[in-house]
């Protein structure tokens, strides 16, 4: 008993979110069932699996963003830091500032390049003055590998740059507030292979402060930039571990047929 | 007989139907079973033929509807001037109508010898219009059903000709549409100038001078320039729509905010509908409620804090024309702030933003252009009221910006010139000028409602 509480607390001082029996329903549709996921720190997880598996379903459960949609329902327990993200007491609000996420679909607001970047800051009073803020804007943009793009720009609308631009502009928006987590849908879906290097190397650097969770469909980028790999199939999670080992030696057939390309 | 006459473009329709299944039936045999060869279906075939005999048969007829009338009268009425001489035009119409009047076995105003001459030929050239009303648009649909009939092979471009003529009759109906707009439009135009003609062209002292009573100084076809000053009535439809807004827009905005992003589906499912029952509520109903009711109250409630307030005033009518309004800007507003995508709230939420923060700051701006076409369609429809302020904004045309006073609007003003007891010839004009007046107003805040509405949508698209 004392022992076991000794290794709780010692995987909790490394894990920084913890899942414990989800399940998430869209109605009658279970789209989830009953996932144990850790994220630890300074460490990228990677979610992979065959489209409609249910990775941005459970990507979203992290930050609590399936609350906005009416017909989804969460149950299960998702600790971050020890405390029940679902508890009564806990502000999604809050919650969605430490854990910061880019959708699978670039979707910047019809507001100024600038904008975009410095609308998390401001509403979370991150920069004391404008200097402060234009610097958050030009580091957050120049991490995101769109500054030179962009910066003789910036006060073009955001919904003007190509798809590409878009994503790096969501990227660029959700680095600018400082997140502990980082939520990333797809991040490189619509990159280009060297837009796409500086995004991986974006993420290796993000693992020195925070931990990142990314959902990709590229084996290749899931293997170069993952410590921690989890396999979902049709809802289930079929296996986590070390990327190197799931990737050398996957216990479950189903992963060895995924990630040699046999279904999916 | 006169019956067979207004049913023939039955007869012709049942015609064309006929020609459609020999047409059809034509094509068939043609094809011999193997319909692959026909550049169109046999239906097409029939389609042609059935549009053809329609296009003969109803367009003849209306032809001689139209001409034959007016042929028989002028043709009767130049007997009449050859066989008297003497009778002046309208004594000639008289006799003409007496005539039509003893052929009918009606009561006509005088028999005579001439009289009963003209009713013989008009019984006869009648006759022979109706035998023509109904024979040519026969004869004409049998031949052009023929002639298709002969056209039809295996190469007959069929489709692409009852394509064209489909194409043709939905271009003349977006024509009559168009058309009615210009008509409307010039007999405005034509009127203003009149108008403007009989003060002179003082244009300047309509559109600046402070002294409305324009029948008041009638006098040879002319109208006195100093007492057109429609300068009272824009300052009173200014005012009442002002307030309108001021009720509107708000409470609009914040139903239709309330609506899109607050209330839960089951809420929205009976608010939206109640709030678009209010858009269907008789502007009379409004009218009355605001003249019986709520400028009454308003008044009694001056009176209790010691202010004096007009029995009928524009706050009254105001505050009515605004309540009239909220549906509009509400269910306009709505539809955009529903059309914001939900990926962009997410973006907001994703970052830590607040339900208030995500909606004053990501939708509102985002769905901007579209409130303010709701808006200014709101303004419209203010500008353009009548009922209302005919009830419960006052008649005289007195200068003022004080909502407590009456006041009085362009429309109203229109009404009054319309259906008071001066001859129609004489008020027309200045009506017809503030209508015009009006129309300019609304067409360009439409234009600039549309034109906003427009780039919004290329913000998404
Ligand atoms: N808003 C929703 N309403 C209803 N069902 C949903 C909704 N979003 C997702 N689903 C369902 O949940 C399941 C998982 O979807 P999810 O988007 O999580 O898949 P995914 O693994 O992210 O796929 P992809 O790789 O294509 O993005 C799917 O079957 C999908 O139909
Ligand atoms: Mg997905």
């Amino acid at each position: 008993m004392g022992a076991d509480l000794n290794k709780q607390k010692k995987v909790s001082e490394e894990v920084k979110i913890t899942a414990r029996g989800v399940n998430v329903f869209y109605g009658e549709t279970h789209a989830i069932k009953d996932v144990d996921v850790d994220i630890r720190n300074h460490t990228v997880t990677a979610f992979i699996g065959p489209s409609g598996c249910g990775k941005s379903t459970f990507l979203r459960c992290l930050n609590r963003m399936n609350d906005t949609i009416d017909i989804c329902r969460v149950t299960g327990e998702i600790l971050m830091d020890d405390k029940d993200i679902y508890a009564p007491d806990v502000d999604p609000v809050q919650l969605r500032a430490k854990v910061g996420m880019v959708f699978q679909k670039p979707n910047p607001f019809p507001k100024s390049i600038y904008d975009n970047v410095a609308y998390g800051p401001k509403i979370h009073g991150l920069a004391q003055n404008k200097d402060d803020l234009d610097h958050i804007v030009e580091r957050s943009l120049k991490r995101a590998a769109l500054w030179k793009e962009v910066k003789d720009r910036l006060h073009e609308p955001g919904t003007g740059l190509s798809g590409g631009q878009q994503q790096r502009l969501c990227i660029a928006r959700a680095i600018a507030t400082a997140p502990e987590v980082l939520l990333m849908d797809e991040p490189c879906s619509a990159l280009d292979p060297i837009a796409t290097a500086q995004i991986e190397e974006l993420i290796d650097e993000l693992r020195k402060k925070y931990s990142v969770v990314i959902v990709t469909h590229s084996m290749q980028q899931a293997a170069r930039v993952s410590q921690e790999t989890s396999f979902f199939h049709l809802g289930v999670l079929v296996e986590s571990g070390k990327t190197q080992k799931i990737f050398t030696a996957p216990e479950d057939e189903r992963t060895q047929n995924y990630i040699t390309g046999r279904i999916g | 007989m006169n019956s067979i006459s207004t049913l023939m473009p039955l007869f012709v329709l049942a015609l064309a139907g006929l020609f459609y299944v020999a047409g059809r039936a034509r094509a068939r045999n043609i094809a011999a079973g193997d319909f692959a060869a026909l550049h169109s279906r046999p239906e097409q075939h029939g389609m042609l033929a059935l549009l053809w005999v329609l296009l003969a048969g109803l367009s003849s007829y209306l032809v001689i509807l139209i001409f034959g009338n007016w042929l028989i009268t002028s043709s009767l009425l130049s007997e009449i001037s050859s066989a008297n001489p003497d009778l002046s035009g309208i004594e000639a119409q008289l006799v003409l109508s007496d005539a039509k009047a003893i052929a009918m076995d009606t009561v006509a105003s005088r028999q005579g010898d001439l009289r009963s001459a003209i009713a013989a030929r008009y019984t006869l050239l009648s006759t022979v219009l109706v035998w023509t009303m109904v024979l040519v648009p026969v004869a004409l649909g049998i031949a052009t059903g023929l002639r298709q009939m002969q056209n039809i092979t295996l190469e007959w471009r069929a489709r692409n000709r009852s394509e064209t003529i489909l194409r043709g009759f939905l271009f003349a109906c977006a024509a009559i549409a168009v058309l009615t707009t210009i008509g409307i439009v010039l007999s405005l135009v034509f009127e203003t100038f009149s108008f403007f003609n009989k003060i002179g062209w003082r244009v300047d002292k309509y559109l600046f001078g402070t002294n409305w009573s324009p029948l008041a100084g009638v006098t040879e076809g002319k109208m006195d320039p100093e007492r057109v000053g429609a300068v009272p009535l824009f300052a009173g439809t200014l005012l009442i729509t002002a307030i309108a807004m001021t009720v509107a827009v708000p409470i609009g905005l914040l139903a239709a905010v309330f609506l899109s992003d607050f209330a839960s589906a089951r809420v929205r499912a009976w608010a939206k509908p109640m709030l678009e029952i209010l858009a269907g509520i008789p502007t009379v109903v409004y009218g009355f409620f605001a003249a019986i009711t709520v400028a009454p109250a308003l008044r009694g409630f001056g009176e209790s804090i010691g202010l004096s307030v007009a029995s009928e005033s524009a706050l009254a009518a105001g505050i009515v024309m605004g309540i009239m309004i909220i549906p509009f800007i509400s269910s306009l507003s709505d539809d955009v702030i529903n059309a914001v995508p939900q990926s962009l709230r997410d973006g907001s939420y994703g970052l830590g933003a607040t339900k208030a923060e995500t909606i004053r700051q990501v939708v509102l701006p985002a769905a901007l252009p579209g409130i303010v076409s709701a808006v200014l369609l709101g303004v419209s429809r203010a500008v353009g009221e009548t009922m209302i302020v005919v009830m419960a904004a006052g008649q005289g045309a007195n200068l003022s910006l004080n909502p407590l006073d009456a006041v009085t609007t362009v429309t109203v003003q229109i009404v009054m010139l319309i259906t008071g007891d001066t001859e129609a010839s004489t008020a027309a004009g200045p009506a017809f000028t503030l209508g015009f007046t009006l129309f300019c107003v609304t067409l360009v805040l439409n234009i600039i409602a549309l034109r906003t509405v427009r780039k919004y949508r290329e913000l998404y698209d």
